[in-house]
């Protein structure tokens, strides 16, 4: 990675910060000035568009309710014990229904990155790390943050290392209710 | 099937911002292109063409629910059947191979497919949560939605299994910008060196901002048609340069959606379903058996097995079997110059583990173009020489179009004519790939275009 300094040469375009009733228009319409109406600039006018979703977990519900009570629960196909770290109702394989089971708290970092930029929503916690957690004896994998390393030392060496599970007291029913931290090796 | 002829393309010039048109107006000026150059006007069009496909990704870019049919109303294509595809970053090439299917099965003899987006009516980051919306919105998008994060997450794990490295990845970076120096259509057309996309400000470690595409606004359109659809176009005028351009055969796999839950399957089940007839020989089955016994797992998070069985399907109703030595060139969907890397192995021009060495091998760029890089072997199959979407754009709906619309020029050997400069391309140009890719590798196409 360089240490080489961004020096910042460009203004950040943002919207907002005006009010506009009128723009100029020709006082007298006639064929020449009609067809100056071509070259006309476009108008942008601001939309504001907020929505608030009443957003189901449904069958996948009774993994927050563990988070919140600060177990990790995963699914399990009962006969051929094919094991989904992220929950999921059905097994892809065989379409059966899954059961729930407990997890340990620990597991290995998979793969994982450092967002120095994100979404909109996210871009106040930046930079903050993903990561893809292996548990023992599962099939599937389960995305997290990781905390308590800092993100300027990001090295493919974090791959492999254990990490612990650790719960939101103030449950926020999100997945991100869980996170982990380097586990003592 | 029938056989379907590729005919004609038309891309608007993609920028960071079209604020000067609206979209319906900026497909007009993709299908207008498209039209003119086989010499047609609407007029005559219309009387032919038996219907259209529209496509375009977010609704919430557009914010205007069923902007297809605001298109095909703007392009005068009222009331022609025409229906709207939606397979996120794929969905230009789903709308090609929907046209496809509707020449091939006999249902029309002409069909128009077009395809746009608008991304600058947000702001950056608000756009790249619209993306993110694009990822389950249960389990990935609250952790921390934002794609490149996503993508970089699948490069620190290609990294770990084989050594891949950030200067491999950042060779594509320069190949795909200085390839796009001479395509007047695209976006970015810089030249970069191997520092400068290495110094560039980090996104998603190890992704910096030279490692990934940017958003655009812009439009593509293609013109497909059956032999008969053929004779009735040049029996109303039309100039259909010689030779020919056939579509020979389209592929399209899936996979979940979820990266976690992205399967770890054996050696065994790999060469039962996913491998392809380059690999069935004896030297690759020994060196995918040394790769399993070290750990490594298909596809895990660091390859697409929806682009593998995409490219499987392609190659077999294609013909195909030696992709590297078959295929001339490739427009595939290289949002990130990991993705790049990841689909050259999917699709066959190299095996799983290979790529990051492929990539800095020299045989994935363009002959005659100095990219002032040692580049220790010579082209062989020239990848994006467009200059791909990293350095073209990628305005979503229109992307998977554009890959097409420079296919046919590539094998019409008209690049010159629609570039204004010769210099990408491809030498006696015979077989073409282009690849549209979706979300994590959800949904991908592959489409096989060759002279004839």
């Amino acid at each position: 990675m360089s240490d080489k300094k961004e020096i910042v040469n460009k203004k950040e375009e943002t919207l907002g910060g005006y009010v506009l009733h009128n723009v100029p228009f020709p006082r007298e319409l006639n064929e020449e000035t009609l067809a100056l109406l071509k070259q006309m600039e476009p108008i942008l006018i601001e939309q504001p568009y907020s929505i608030t979703y009443l957003h189901s977990y449904g069958q996948d519900s009774p993994f927050f309710a563990g988070l919140s009570n600060k177990v990790f629960i995963g699914c399990r196909e009962p006969e051929t014990g094919y094991t989904y770290a992220t929950p999921r109702g059905h097994c892809m394989y065989s379409g059966k229904e899954t059961e729930w089971m407990r997890f340990p708290d620990e597991g290995t970092i998979h793969a994982f990155t450092v967002c120095h930029f994100g979404s909109e929503e996210f871009l106040p916690e930046c930079p903050f790390i993903l990561v893809l957690v292996e548990f023992e004896g599962a099939n599937t994998l389960f995305l997290g943050r990781l905390l308590g390393v800092d993100p300027d030392d990001a090295t493919t060496d974090w791959i492999g290392k254990k990490v612990k599970a650790k719960y939101l007291r103030l449950s926020k029913f999100k997945p991100t209710d869980v996170y982990f931290v380097l586990a003592k090796e | 099937m029938r056989t379907v002829y590729a005919v004609s393309g038309g891309v608007s010039k993609f920028t960071k911002a079209r604020h000067d048109k609206t979209y319906p107006a900026i497909v007009k000026e993709a299908y207008d292109y498209a039209l003119t150059d086989i010499g047609l006007e609407h007029p005559q069009f219309f009387e032919l063409v038996d219907g259209t496909v529209a496509s375009y990704f977010s609704d919430h870019f557009a914010r205007q629910l069923m902007a297809g049919i605001i298109a095909q109303d703007y392009l005068g294509m009222c009331p022609k059947p025409s229906h709207r595809v939606e397979g996120g970053g794929a969905t230009g090439g789903i709308c090609f191979q929907e046209g496809w299917k509707a020449i091939a099965s006999g249902y029309m003899d002409i069909c128009l497919c077009y395809g746009f987006e608008l991304m600058s009516h947000v702001e950056t980051w608000k756009g790249n949560e619209f993306i993110a919306l694009a990822s389950d919105v249960s389990f990935d998008y609250p952790v921390g939605g934002f794609y490149s994060g996503y993508y970089a997450m699948m490069v620190t794990r290609h990294m770990a299994e084989f050594g891949t490295t950030v200067e491999q990845m950042a060779h594509v970076s320069v190949k795909n910008h200085i390839n796009a120096y001479y395509n007047p259509y695209a976006q970015k057309r810089n030249r970069y060196t191997i520092e400068d996309v290495r110094n560039a400000p980090m996104v998603a470690w190890p992704l910096t901002r030279l490692d990934i595409c940017v958003m655009s606004d812009g439009a593509a359109s293609t013109i497909l048609c059956s032999e008969e659809g053929l004779a009735k176009l040049e029996k109303a005028g039309a100039t259909i340069p010689r030779p020919l351009v056939k579509v020979t055969g389209i592929g399209r796999g899936t996979d979940a959606m979820r990266m976690a839950d992205r399967p770890h399957q054996s050696y065994e089940d790999f060469y039962r379903y996913n491998a392809l007839p380059n690999e069935m020989d004896d030297d690759s089955r020994a060196y995918y058996k040394e790769l399993w016994d070290k750990g490594f797992r298909y596809p895990g998070v660091h390859s697409f097995r929806a682009g593998r069985m995409g490219s499987r399907e392609a190659y077999k109703n294609a013909g195909i079997t030696d992709p590297l030595k078959e295929i001339d060139f490739v427009e595939l969907h290289d949002a990130y110059t990991s993705s790049e890397i990841q689909t050259y192995e999917d699709m066959g021009l190299c095996r799983y583990g290979e790529g990051g060495e492929f990539a800095a091998s020299g045989k994935a760029f363009m002959p005659g173009v100095d990219y002032g890089l040692d580049l220790p072997e010579e082209p062989i199959c020239s990848v994006n020489p467009s200059g791909g979407l990293i350095a073209c754009g990628h305005p979503v709906g229109a992307t998977g179009l554009m890959q097409a619309a420079f296919a046919i020029w590539q094998l019409q050997g008209t690049i010159g004519k629609h570039f204004g400069d010769p210099t990408l391309q491809v030498p006696d140009a015979r077989c073409g790939a282009i690849h549209s890719h979706a979300g994590t590798g959800t949904y991908v196409t592959v489409s096989i275009l060759e002279r004839g």
